[in-house]
């Protein structure tokens, strides 16, 4: 649907869809409570609504519009909810990694400083391949074993980092391999598989609920299209995307449900046709909402408006009206 | 060039009132130091770059000045009760102190940075805090600025109120990513759902002969990032007042700070106070040239101030002190009364601070300049080792009276 609206008109710039990672973000994300907190990339629209954040935001926020999350300033690549405790969004690689250590080290210092015994939050970092061979992620791992936070480093290892396949940037393309040099273990797992990744997110989630430390999940997962929706998507190999569809996780979910009995044909039908309807209602959502106002653009820059300054006539910039217009020289 | 002030014990030149004018003859200004006697000084530079400027053991009796900041709401409390006689400190332990305050008031204030805990940071402005909070309240990092910076970021979007310490400012080109992407950009980008409480300090500038690297000048690179607010102190008094202000403030807060300035000595109040961040702080007021100046150019500004005076010149001199955004009101009604500017900085030419407020006052106040505006900079140069060309790299009293003098004619 996102490609669909994109393709329309109804939205721009860079949109990454996630379509074949799903069982990652399923079988991490429904794990965790509210009050946890999940970091990721660009590629968030899933992580957003595994977490909890309405699929109307979402959409609204693709659009760009005010009922968006973010008040449709962040976009497809920077979605956030306080709500529900995604800290985002990040349009750099690596960036939201050491953001994620900080959620964690917050988690930490409210149970040994602050005396919060009950405080166990744990915090989900999602990046991918490319994203192993950066400084931050590594420089992270080290603090999150140093400090044992609660973390969980999950690698959503697609094999492509746009145009680049991981074998040909990584020296020792095994990442999992990577967390025991740190000092935290290591898991590799099946992501295309939703009930193998959450056995494996339980493990991961419970370790560092009981405060043992960080664990680093590297799943093996791929994306059916392309890096973006700007991406033409050449170089990867039909045999290998062929292979990869034919794992699709929602179809081997949609197997294994009926194969065990555990819901029928028709009830599944009906998850589909409600998912359709959750979808279309959120496009017309997003489409009847409106613009954000001029008076929005000046908003939100900084908490505290003083942080424009004092203007020439000694009042603070923000009280002058043409601010609140939006239409302020700043 | 660390210079040693000791406060007069006048008790009214130090409660600071709305309107406050100093009759400049009131106070002896001391003598000028020349070149040779700044030599006498002995630095000691330690194995990690870290500078010790010991003080030369004859103290001087007069005092340069007393600086008065300018009066805010939020200092009206205090300045309405009767300041007692205050304490002596060196500016490195007004900002311990400040620091400790906030700290002991709000349990969400926290420190992290490298050597701040056990070590007491390199310039000791932590000293002592990890043994009274513990080493997780004042984290010791491993080298990882980018990192550690973005760990601040991250917890301060989840409560905590982050304090990160650069070793050096020049090492936050490391955090750079963090710096400019997050932390200014992330109270936006989410709709105003997550503040920044964060505080970034650390000192910068040139010191004396630490080479090009530690000697950096980083408020022109970071000016231009929407959505922080940078301050700079240059005393005691003030580094005090804007270290607390920039702890509770809940925008993220750059605060540069100097190395050379550290040991400078002044009495401050014994009471709580803040320093506005947005406003600039009034240092000589006069009649025939605004100067503009922050951080340690001050000081060579008040010395040539003093052979200014001697000549019969009448410098304004404003220690603009928040970096951005600038006080334009402040600003603004000294250039109404004097028509003539002069910017003094340490920043370098190009794209430096003094760049922005020059545009910024030939933009809003064009009409009252009788001259175009003078900024002295630094050289755009890596600095040099060698303590010559160093020297030579900043700005010198003797080039400010110069510039005043070819301004006023």
């Amino acid at each position: 649907m996102c490609a669909q609206m994109y393709y329309r008109g109804k939205m721009f710039g860079f949109v990454h869809l996630y379509n074949g990672q799903e069982a990652v973000s399923t079988g991490f994300i429904k794990l965790l409570k509210k009050e946890d907190s999940v970091v990721s990339t660009y590629r968030d629209h899933v992580h957003a609504l595994s977490k909890g954040v309405s699929a109307r935001a979402v959409m609204s926020e693709l659009f760009g519009k005010t009922t968006g999350c973010c008040r449709g300033q962040g976009g497809s690549m920077h979605m956030f909810s306080k709500e529900h405790n995604l800290l985002g969004g990040f349009a750099f690689i690596g960036e939201g990694i050491p953001v994620a250590t900080g959620a964690a080290f917050t988690s930490k210092y409210r149970r040994e400083v602050l005396k919060e015994a009950d405080c166990d939050h744990v915090t989900l970092a999602f990046f991918g391949d490319g994203t192993c061979n950066n400084g931050q992620f590594f420089e992270c791992l080290n603090m999150a074993a140093l400090w044992k936070l609660p973390i969980v480093f999950v690698v959503e290892n697609n094999l492509w980092a746009i145009g680049m396949s991981h074998l040909r940037a990584t020296s020792d393309p095994q990442i999992y391999k990577k967390g025991p040099a740190f000092g935290m273990p290591g898991i590799y797992v099946d992501g295309m598989d939703v009930l193998k990744v959450r056995e494996v997110a339980k493990t991961a989630i419970e370790r560092a609920r009981r405060g043992e430390g960080p664990t680093l999940v590297e799943c093996e997962t791929y994306r059916f299209r392309g890096h973006s929706l700007a991406d033409p998507d050449e170089l990867r190999d039909p045999a290998e995307k062929a292979h990869y569809t034919a794992r699709d996780p929602i179809t081997a979910l949609k197997k294994y449900i009926i194969e065990n009995k555990l819901a029928s044909e028709a009830d599944l039908k009906a998850v589909d046709k409600k998912i359709e309807e959750v979808v279309e209602d959120a496009v017309e959502f997003a489409d009847e909402s409106p613009h954000p106002p001029r008076s929005q653009l000046l908003e939100n820059v900084f908490a505290d408006p003083k942080g424009f300054g004092i203007g020439p006539d000694g009042r603070y910039r923000c009280e002058d009206p043409k601010f609140t217009e939006g239409t302020a020289q700043v | 060039m660390a210079a040693i002030f000791h406060g007069v014990g006048a008790a009214t030149a130090l409660s600071p009132s709305p309107s406050h004018s100093v009759d400049s003859k009131k106070f002896q200004l001391a003598p000028s130091r020349s070149l040779s006697a700044r030599k006498g000084r002995i630095a000691v530079v330690r194995s990690d770059s870290s500078v010790n400027l010991s003080l030369n053991s004859r103290g001087r009796k007069d005092h340069l000045w007393i600086p008065n900041a300018v009066a805010t709401k939020t200092d009206d409390s205090a300045a309405s009760t009767a300041s007692k006689s205050g304490h002596e400190i060196l500016l490195f332990e007004a900002l311990r102190e400040g620091l400790e305050e906030e700290m002991d008031r709000d349990p969400h204030v926290c420190v992290m940075g490298e050597d701040v805990g056990h070590y007491g940071g390199s310039y000791k402005v932590t000293k002592g805090l990890a043994e009274k909070f513990g080493d997780l309240r004042v984290l010791d990092t491993p080298i990882a600025e980018n990192s550690f910076t973005g760990m601040g970021i991250g917890a301060a979007m989840t409560g905590l109120r982050p304090v990160v310490e650069g070793m050096n400012m020049g090492f936050l080109l490391l955090a750079f990513n963090q710096i400019s992407n997050n932390c200014g950009m992330l109270h936006y980008t989410s709709g105003g759902q997550f503040t920044i409480p964060v505080v970034i300090r650390g000192p910068g500038g040139v010191g004396r002969q630490l080479g090009a690297e530690h000697s950096q000048r980083l408020e022109s690179y970071f000016q231009s990032i929407p959505g922080i607010q940078m301050v700079a102190c240059s005393t005691p008094y003030n580094a005090k007042g804007l270290m607390k202000a920039a702890i509770r403030s809940e925008n993220p807060v750059i605060l540069f700070e100097h190395v050379l300035l550290y040991n400078l000595k002044e009495r401050i109040p014994d009471e709580d106070y803040i320093c506005n961040l947005e406003e600039a702080e009034m240092v000589r007021p006069g009649e025939h040239v605004t100067i503009l100046t922050y951080s340690r150019m001050r000081y060579h500004v008040m010395q040539a101030a003093k052979t200014l005076v001697n000549k019969g010149y009448d410098p304004e001199v404003i220690d603009i002190r928040s970096l951005k955004p600038f006080d334009l009101y402040t600003i603004g009604n000294s250039v109404k009364k004097t028509h003539r500017v002069l910017i003094v900085e340490e920043c370098m030419r190009t794209g430096g601070i003094g760049a922005s407020l020059t545009a910024a006052i030939n933009e809003n106040f064009h009409d009252y300049l009788d001259a175009p505006i003078v900024c002295l900079s630094s050289q755009d140069v890596p600095t040099p080792y060698a303590g010559t060309l160093e020297e030579w790299t900043v700005v010198q009293p003797a080039q400010i009276v110069t510039a005043v003098e070819q301004l006023c004619q």
